[in-house]
């Protein structure tokens, strides 16, 4: 067990040594930089401008710098929004992403294993279909066509909710539910197969000769070993609605660092991209990590053998 | 002597023509593969069809709403949306097509090698595959998508990059599957060299779990390129796709929502109709599934 998280652990800060290298080089060698976007500047303005930034060093001095700064934890200087860190930036926005993230998996776990508990359990009912096609529309129709036409629907003709903004409680509601939904398909069905598998057992039906309810049988028994694959699917899951919110956040305009990202990488904003790419990378392969463990801890086969 | 009637050979059913036999069952999934064929068809044949060209604009017009001119309606430059819809359609389709195929390429050829060759290579190569897994893709494509330009070849080989993925995946469990069956060591003892092996002899036999794969990558493909395009990094104008219209129609769907609800529908039910496809491709080629 220590062994295999030993291995999966430098495996994960080799990936992210990767993807900060290669992000590193790719900006620098983009065409423009980060201030011949807007008003022009003259020369000499230009030559201050990097020399203060440091953009005037050889390549390989700047990438030196740059890991160097990053052991300190520091990612530097927003060249867009002068005289703001990166790492301020990035503190103002994450919260409000992380909620958006958090609320949307709440939302697509109880939607999705609800349904799919039900679908187990009443299998060819109408709840079961009524799963499936929540299922399919999910997958089908994608989360920039459901968003705006939520708002379309209830915020501009129903009136109930404001089109965009992030202010009160209310603002959560309409981008959760989209981003949340999405997700919410795949979970339904995994949990229905998976909690489908558990039922055929021989424990469940002792359990029910015990004389326990129904309710005690499934939500203490079944659902273990049941969700297991809704586990192994959490990895993509949060990586998915991680990507999700760029345009979520862009259709509600909310202020949180998907948008932000997406709006520094059209400027060239170098810092605040890579320091960006940096914060992703290093959550989706800790979330993957633990899913991994979190998964190998469950099986009983590889525990036992530890 | 055998009675006549037994001499008549029985003609059994090839496993294709039983899979089709069993697909054609399945409603929805012969739903899914006509409502393809219509679309596919409409907008490689539509454009050309209609009186109206793609640029065509109408300032007096404007944006309207349905009409029996503009069956669709007309957005804020009086272009008539049906022809839009069917020519961003084109690109959408093609973009897809092209994306899965880069993917299935790839995916394929480093499956196969993996499987086939197992040991060290095999180790290697999936080591590969897994580290590559856990980037946050999403976020350099859209890096590759701004830096280096809205060039459309770049859009499928960006895609298609992320998608090979899972496809080397399939191909190599299956591979691995198949290579420890006796027919393949029949024919490694007939002396048949090893690329004769794997491209005549395995990839034949696991034709149907790539088959069914491909029919499922295609509407990830196109979702990819949408969702691109709607944050304005694939599809640059003056070319249009779904992604596009649809991102146009989401900024102005207050006073004219059509611009968003044709092109989403449109969008939607391709992505239905290949998920229902596929699904019943899956439900068909397999030999061994229980109906659950």
């Amino acid at each position: 067990m220590l062994r295999f998280i030993t291995s999966r652990l430098l495996q994960s800060l080799l990936a992210l040594f990767l993807v900060i290298t290669a992000t590193f080089f790719m900006i620098r060698f983009v065409p423009g930089g980060p201030f011949t976007a807007e008003k022009a500047v003259t020369p000499e303005i230009l030559r201050n401008l990097e020399a203060h930034y440091g953009l005037d060093k050889p390549l390989w001095r700047q990438y030196l710098d740059y890991l160097g700064r990053l052991g300190h934890g520091d990612l530097g200087p927003s060249f867009k929004y002068p005289n703001r860190t990166v790492n301020e930036i990035i503190a103002d926005k994450v919260p409000v992403s992380a909620e958006l993230g958090l609320l949307s998996l709440g939302v697509a776990l109880i939607i999705g294993i609800t349904l799919g508990t039900f679908a187990a359990i009443r299998r060819n009912s109408w709840i079961d279909y009524l799963a499936s096609t929540v299922g399919m529309t999910g997958i089908s129709i994608p989360s920039f066509v459901v968003g705006p036409l939520l708002v379309l629907g209830l915020a501009i003709h129903a009136g109930w909710f404001n089109a965009s903004g992030w202010y009160g409680p209310a603002d959560r509601v309409l981008p959760c539910l989209v981003l949340g939904f999405a997700y919410a398909a795949p979970i339904s069905r995994l949990t229905r197969g998976g909690l489908l598998e558990v039922l055929n057992q021989d424990f469940i039906r002792t359990a029910r000769a015990k004389g326990a309810s129904e309710f005690r049988v499934i939500t203490r028994h079944a659902l273990r070993g049941g969700l297991l694959p809704v586990v192994s699917f959490l990895g993509p899951a949060v990586a998915g609605i991680l990507t999700g919110s760029f345009v979520i956040e862009t259709i509600f305009q909310i202020p949180g660092i998907g948008r932000e990202f997406v709006n520094s990488a059209t400027n060239r904003d170098y810092t605040l991209v890579l320091g960006t790419v940096i914060l992703y990378a290093v959550l989706i392969m800790a979330l993957n990590l633990v899913v991994d463990i979190l998964q190998a801890w469950l099986n009983p086969k590889v525990r036992l053998e530890t | 002597m055998l009675p006549a009637a037994a001499e008549k050979i029985e003609q059994g059913n090839s496993l294709w023509l039983d899979s089709w036999l069993r697909l054609r069952k399945n409603h929805l999934a012969v739903f899914g593969l006509g409502a393809l064929v219509a679309i596919g068809l409409a907008c490689l044949v539509g454009p050309w069809l209609s009186t109206h060209g793609y640029e065509e604009q109408n300032l007096e017009l404007g944006a309207a709403g349905p009409s029996r001119a503009h069956w669709l309606g007309t957005d804020t430059l009086g272009r008539d949306l049906l022809v839009r819809l069917l020519t961003g359609g084109r690109v959408s389709l093609g973009v897809g097509l092209a994306a899965t195929f880069v993917a299935l390429t790839i995916g394929v050829v480093f499956g196969a090698v993996a499987g086939f060759f197992g040991g060290k290579l095999d180790i290697i190569m999936m080591r590969t595959v897994d580290i590559m897994y856990s980037l946050p893709f999403m976020v350099f494509v859209i890096l590759l998508m701004v830096f280096f330009g809205r060039n459309i070849i770049l859009l499928f080989v960006a895609i298609g990059a992320v998608e090979w993925l899972t496809m080397a995946r399939i191909v190599r469990s299956q591979v691995m599957a198949t290579k420890r069956m006796e027919f393949i060591e029949a024919a490694r003892s007939l002396g048949f060299g090893r690329r004769r092996i794997i491209f005549r002899h395995i990839l034949p036999n696991i034709l149907g779990p790539i088959i069914v794969y491909t029919t499922l990558t295609i509407p990830g493909v196109m979702l990819l390129e949408a969702f691109l395009s709607f944050l304005g990094l694939g599809v640059q104008p003056p070319m249009s796709s779904w992604g596009v219209l649809i991102k146009d129609g989401a900024e102005k769907m207050e006073e004219y929502s059509w611009l968003l609800i044709f092109p989403g529908a449109m969008f939607s039910l391709t992505l239905f109709s290949l998920n229902f496809l596929g699904d019943g491709l899956r439900d068909a080629l397999d030999v061994r599934s229980s109906k659950d």
